[in-house]
C-alpha cells in the first residue's frame, strides 16, 4: 500500500494543471464546508451566551400559567414571590419580574407593548436597569433599538403608557425613555417597555408579585417552588438549538451541492484516466501488479486529491479562518426582525472535530468516487491494455 | 537449446471469441526454451507470435495444451501467482516503450523493484546499474516525452531487466526506432544476453532483429513453421 500511496503521489504530480484543478475546487469545498459550520456553531454559541447574559441568566422560574407565546395568560401569570427567593434576590443572584400587557401612544398612534418590570439595581442581567433611577417627573423607561426604532421613540421621548391594573381598572401615565439599549436578543427587546419593578407592582396594584425569576446559579438542586416551574437554560435555549438544526440541514444542502461539484470533477478525471491509461494499467499488470492492486492504486490515487485538497485548503484555509474569527462575518442583512438572537456580526467557531469530521467525510466521499470508476480496471484485458485498446 | 529448458509449451492451443464463432490463434504449438537463449518468434501479423509471447507472460491463458515458464503451469496460475511470476521473474519490453509518462528515467526503472523488497539503497545502486548498462545514467531525472524514441527503448529494457530477470520478453522492440537505433539496443540485449545468461525471447518479423537471433522460430497461421540455429 506503501508503494500504491508512493506512485499515487507521484502520478498525481505528474499530471499538472488536471489534477491541480480538481484540488482546487475540493479544497474550497473543505473551506467552505468548514467556514459555515463555524459560523453556525459561533453563532448558536453567540445566541446562547447573549440570551444568558441578557435575559434568563443560569435559567429561570416562570409562574405556571406564563406562556410567552399566548397573550391572554400574562393577566393571570403572576405571583407572590416565594420566601425561599428572597435570601438570593438580596444577594443579587435572583431577579423577579413582573409582565402586564399595555398600550403607548407614540405620535398618537396606538402600538401595543409588553410592560416588563425590574429591579433597578439588580446587576445580573446586561439590561441597564440602572437607568431606571433618573430623576424624572415622568415614569423612567429603557427600551431596546428595535422598540424605538419601530415607535419612533428615542431618549429623552415622552410617551403615554396605559395599562390595566390587578382589579381590571384601565390607568394611564407619561413615561420618559431615558435610556435606548441595543442588544441581540429580541425576546427583551421588541415590543417592551422596561420600567423599575416597584413601580410596576405599584402600578399593577400587585406588590410583592412577579411573573418570572432569572437566576445566576445553576449548580443548586432547583424545583418547582410554589407557583412557579423551573425553566433550566436548556429548556429556554431549546429554540435556538432547534433553529440551529434546522439551518445545518439547510447548509447541508450546500455541502452536498459543493461536494458533488468537487466529485463529479474527481469523477472525471478517473474516467478520463482509466480511459487515456489504458497502456499504463497493462503495464502495471506486466510489471507484476494484479488488477485488483491496479484498482487499489487509481483509488488511492483518486483519493489523493483529498489530502492535497486539505494541504491546500491549509494554506490559505487557516489565515483565513483565524481571520474570520478575528473580524467576524457581518450579516448582510436586518437582523433584529429575525426573532431571536442573532449579533449584527457573527464570530465563527472552529473545533478539532469539525475540522476532523469535515476531512473524513472529504476523504471517504473522494475514495468512493475514485473507486466506482476504477472498478472498471478489474474486467480489463491486460493484452488489450498494453496495446492501449479501449475497452 | 543451450541449456535446460525454462519454458515448456505442449500442444498450445489458443482461441478468441469473435463475434458469435472463434478465432484460432494458436493451433498447438510445441517448443522449448532453455536458459540464455536469444530467440525470435518471426511471423507475419496474425501469425500468433505476440498471443503466445502473452502466454508465456503470464498476460493471457491458454485455451487449451499447456505453457510451463519457470516450472509454473500458466493455465493453473491464479491472477495473484501470475502477478508474482512477473514481478519476480520476467521482464516486459515493449513495442511502444510503454514507459510511465509522468515518471522520470530513475523512477521508470526503478518501478519494478518497488514491487520487491528492495532498500532504498539497494533500488538506487541497481537502477543505475541498469541504466549504465543502456549508457542513460545522465538522464536519470528526464522524463519520457524528453528522450528519443530510442532512448525510450534503452530505458524499457533498463526496466526490464534491472530485476535481473530469468527471462525477458520483447515484443517488436525495434517497431517505431530507425536503423541506427535498432542496431544499438539489439547490442545491448545481445550483450545482456551473454553477461547475465538472461533468456530473451522477441516477437518480431523486423530483419535487423533476425540478424541477431541465434534461434529463429518461424510461426504460420498459429503454427510452427520451421526452426533454425545459428551456430556461432
Amino acid at each position: 500500500m506503501k508503494i500504491a500511496f508512493k506512485l499515487a503521489f507521484r502520478n498525481l504530480i505528474g499530471a499538472g494543471l488536471r489534477t491541480w484543478l480538481n484540488v482546487i475546487v475540493l479544497s474550497f469545498s473543505f473551506v467552505v464546508i468548514i467556514w459555515m459550520k463555524g459560523i453556525l456553531v459561533g453563532w448558536d454559541h453567540q445566541a446562547k451566551n447573549d440570551m444568558e447574559q441578557w435575559e434568563i441568566g443560569k435559567g429561570q422560574f416562570w409562574h405556571k400559567q406564563y406562556d410567552p407565546y399566548d397573550a391572554f395568560t400574562i393577566t393571570d401569570s403572576h405571583a407572590s414571590i416565594p420566601s425561599e427567593f428572597k435570601p438570593e434576590i438580596e444577594r443579587g443572584k435572583m431577579v423577579p419580574m413582573l409582565f402586564a400587557q399595555g398600550t403607548i401612544y407614540p405620535q398618537g398612534r396606538m402600538q401595543p407593548a409588553m410592560i416588563k418590570g425590574i429591579p433597578a439595581s439588580q446587576t445580573l442581567l446586561k439590561i441597564p436597569t440602572h437607568q431606571l433611577d433618573s430623576e424624572t417627573d415622568a415614569i423612567p423607561a429603557i427600551i431596546g433599538e428595535v422598540m424605538a426604532r419601530s415607535s419612533h421613540l428615542e431618549k429623552g421621548s415622552r410617551v403615554v403608557l396605559r395599562w390595566r391594573d390587578s382589579k381590571g381598572t384601565f390607568d394611564a401615565a407619561e413615561i420618559e425613555i431615558v435610556d435606548v439599549f441595543s442588544t441581540t436578543v429580541p425576546t427583551i427587546d421588541v415590543a417592551q417597555v422596561w420600567i423599575n419593578l416597584e413601580t410596576m407592582q405599584e402600578k399593577l396594584l400587585l406588590p410583592e408579585q412577579a411573573t418570572l425569576f432569572s437566576f445566576a446559579n445553576a449548580e443548586e438542586n432547583r424545583s418547582t417552588v410554589g407557583d412557579f416551574s423551573l425553566k433550566t437554560k436548556k429548556d429556554l435555549t431549546a429554540e435556538i438549538d432547534a433553529m440551529i438544526k434546522t439551518k445545518n440541514a439547510g447548509q447541508s444542502v450546500f455541502y452536498v451541492i459543493l461536494l458533488l461539484l468537487a466529485m463529479l470533477a474527481i469523477f472525471d478525471t478517473q474516467i478520463l484516466s482509466i480511459f487515456r491509461r489504458q497502456k499504463e494499467i497493462g503495464t502495471y499488470v506486466a510489471l507484476g501488479y494484479t488488477r485488483q492492486q491496479v484498482v487499489a492504486l487509481f483509488t488511492v490515487e483518486g483519493a489523493m486529491h483529498a489530502v492535497l485538497a486539505a494541504a491546500l485548503a491549509a494554506v490559505y484555509g487557516i489565515p483565513f479562518f483565524i481571520w474570520q474569527a478575528k473580524v467576524g462575518f457581518t450579516v448582510p442583512m436586518d437582523t433584529s426582525e429575525f426573532g431571536m438572537s442573532v449579533a449584527p456580526v457573527m464570530y465563527p467557531i472552529y473545533s478539532m472535530g469539525l475540522i476532523l469530521t469535515t476531512t473524513l467525510i472529504v476523504l471517504l466521499t473522494t475514495s468512493v468516487v475514485s473507486y466506482w470508476p476504477a472498478r472498471r480496471i478489474a474486467k480489463m484485458n491486460p493484452t488489450e491494455a498494453l496495446r492501449g485498446k479501449i475497452q | 537449446m543451450e541449456n535446460s529448458a525454462i519454458i515448456q509449451i505442449n500442444q498450445l492451443i489458443k482461441r478468441f471469441p469473435i463475434g458469435k464463432g472463434e478465432f484460432t490463434a494458436l493451433k498447438g504449438i510445441n517448443l522449448n526454451f532453455g536458459t540464455g537463449e536469444f530467440a525470435g518468434l518471426i511471423g507475419p501479423s496474425g501469425s500468433g507470435k505476440t498471443t503466445l509471447l502473452n502466454i508465456i507472460g503470464s498476460l493471457d491463458m491458454p485455451t487449451e495444451g499447456e505453457a510451463i515458464v519457470l516450472g509454473k503451469s500458466i493455465s493453473k496460475l491464479s491472477a495473484k501467482e501470475s502477478a508474482k511470476l512477473r514481478k519476480e521473474s520476467l521482464g516486459f519490453i515493449f513495442q511502444s516503450y510503454n514507459l510511465l509518462q509522468v515518471h522520470t528515467v530513475f523512477e521508470n526503472v526503478e518501478f519494478p523493484l518497488l514491487l520487491l523488497d528492495y532498500t532504498t539503497p539497494e533500488r538506487k545502486k541497481m537502477v543505475m546499474d541498469a541504466l549504465e548498462w543502456v549508457g542513460l545514467t545522465d538522464k536519470v531525472k528526464s522524463k519520457p516525452p524528453q528522450l528519443s524514441g530510442g532512448e525510450c527503448q534503452r530505458v524499457a529494457i533498463a526496466r526490464a531487466m534491472v530485476k535481473k530477470p530469468s527471462l525477458v520478453l520483447a515484443d517488436e522492440p525495434t517497431a517505431n526506432l530507425d536503423a541506427a537505433n535498432s542496431h544499438n539496443i539489439l547490442q545491448t540485449m545481445q550483450n545482456l544476453n551473454r553477461e547475465l545468461k538472461t533468456t530473451f525471447i522477441f516477437a518480431t518479423h523486423d530483419e535487423k532483429v533476425i540478424g541477431y537471433l541465434k534461434r529463429k522460430i518461424f510461426l504460420k497461421d498459429g503454427l510452427v513453421d520451421h526452426e533454425e540455429w545459428i551456430t556461432q
